[in-house]
């Protein structure tokens, strides 16, 4: 196991995960969503081979209500 | 009547309403219906990873609604730049309401962090629709940086206080002379604030708590678009001048028992 940072909190996560892998893990593969990996923004084409390091930094954000 | 035109696209309603603070979604979607618009703003947060939410666009069927994500609780220009990108990968549009606001007091916009962000947008092929003050000549940066549209406020976010400085937006209004849209974006508080926008020659407005916080937003939603109508048709109609002096709407001659 190793540590990421997602959305500003550690989780543990397997090693060799994709990030396609942790989005279905964390039950958004059906949402909307846009994330960022590093402070870089990915496709969602690239969501499948992408293998997350430990220490890395996600932001996974999706639209809510607003003005 | 002629459409609206944003960005060579064209929309028929000239009212575009936000989708936050609704008590439910469901009712959400009834005033978004109810209000006849075609372009509703939505917010860019994270994902609550510890429990489970209900999805907004569920409840927003995407072939009837252009999205508008909006960049709002960005306080810099880096974070709304950010936002924005982070908008569009999501892959639904494009389109960006520009808001850079560094305070929650008062929530009035940066000028020049704005103007900042909105050249950098609109170099990476964002269309930009930014939330300004009504400040001349901010709104003429934003248009020579290329923005798609210039939405000044009508008062303060939330407020309903309306438009307290409308020759400010007629200045406004008048400078862009018809090269992009102008949009009223916040402080209009009931329909007659919506229609007085369009009778200065706005071409669109935004609403979003007026509907949303009212009573019944359903009704509200309907209400603020027939005031969007109104205040347009009027606008095209061409308004009678002001005068000191009162004159009778009725013949002045041929009155009953007159001797002449």
């Amino acid at each position: 196991m190793m540590d990421i940072y997602v959305n500003g909190k550690t989780r543990s996560i397997e090693e060799n995960t994709t990030i396609e892998q942790l989005i279905e893990r964390l039950h958004l593969a059906h949402e909307r969503i846009a994330v960022e990996h590093n402070r870089s923004i990915l496709e969602a084409a690239q969501f499948f081979n992408v293998v997350l390091k430990a220490g890395d930094t996600l932001e996974i954000v999706r639209f809510v209500g607003g003005g | 009547m002629e459409n609206l035109m944003i960005a060579g696209r064209t929309f028929q309603s000239r009212l575009m309403v936000g989708t936050g603070k609704y008590s439910s979604f469901s009712q959400m979607k009834d005033a978004l219906d109810a209000s006849g618009a075609e372009i509703v703003t939505v917010a860019v947060r994270r994902v609550n990873l510890d429990e489970r939410e209900e999805s907004l666009l569920a409840y927003i069927n995407l072939d009837k609604y252009v999205l508008l994500p909006n960049t709002a609780g960005c306080r810099t220009a880096e974070e709304a730049v950010r936002t924005a990108r982070l908008a569009r990968a999501a892959g639904l549009s494009n389109w960006v309401k520009l808001e850079v606001i560094p305070d929650d007091g008062t929530l009035l916009p940066d000028p020049v962090a704005t103007v900042e962000a909105a050249e950098m947008l609109v170099k990476e092929g964002f269309v930009v629709l930014p939330y300004t003050s009504d400040d001349h000549h901010v709104a003429r940066r934003l248009l020579d940086v290329g923005c798609a549209t210039i939405m000044p406020f009508g008062s303060a976010i939330g407020t309903g206080q309306g438009l307290p400085n409308p020759e400010r937006l007629k200045r406004i209004i008048d400078m862009v002379a018809g090269r992009v849209p102008v949009v009223i974006d916040a402080g209009i508080g009931v329909p007659s604030d919506a229609s007085l926008a369009m009778e200065l020659g706005a071409d669109a407005v935004l609403i979003n708590t007026a509907i949303a916080k009212s009573a019944n937003p359903v009704k509200m939603a309907k209400a603020m678009a027939l005031g969007v109508e109104a205040g347009h048709l009027a606008y095209l109609s061409g308004r009678i001048p002001r005068t000191e002096v009162a004159s009778p709407s009725s013949p002045e001659i041929g009155l009953v028992g007159s001797t002449s």
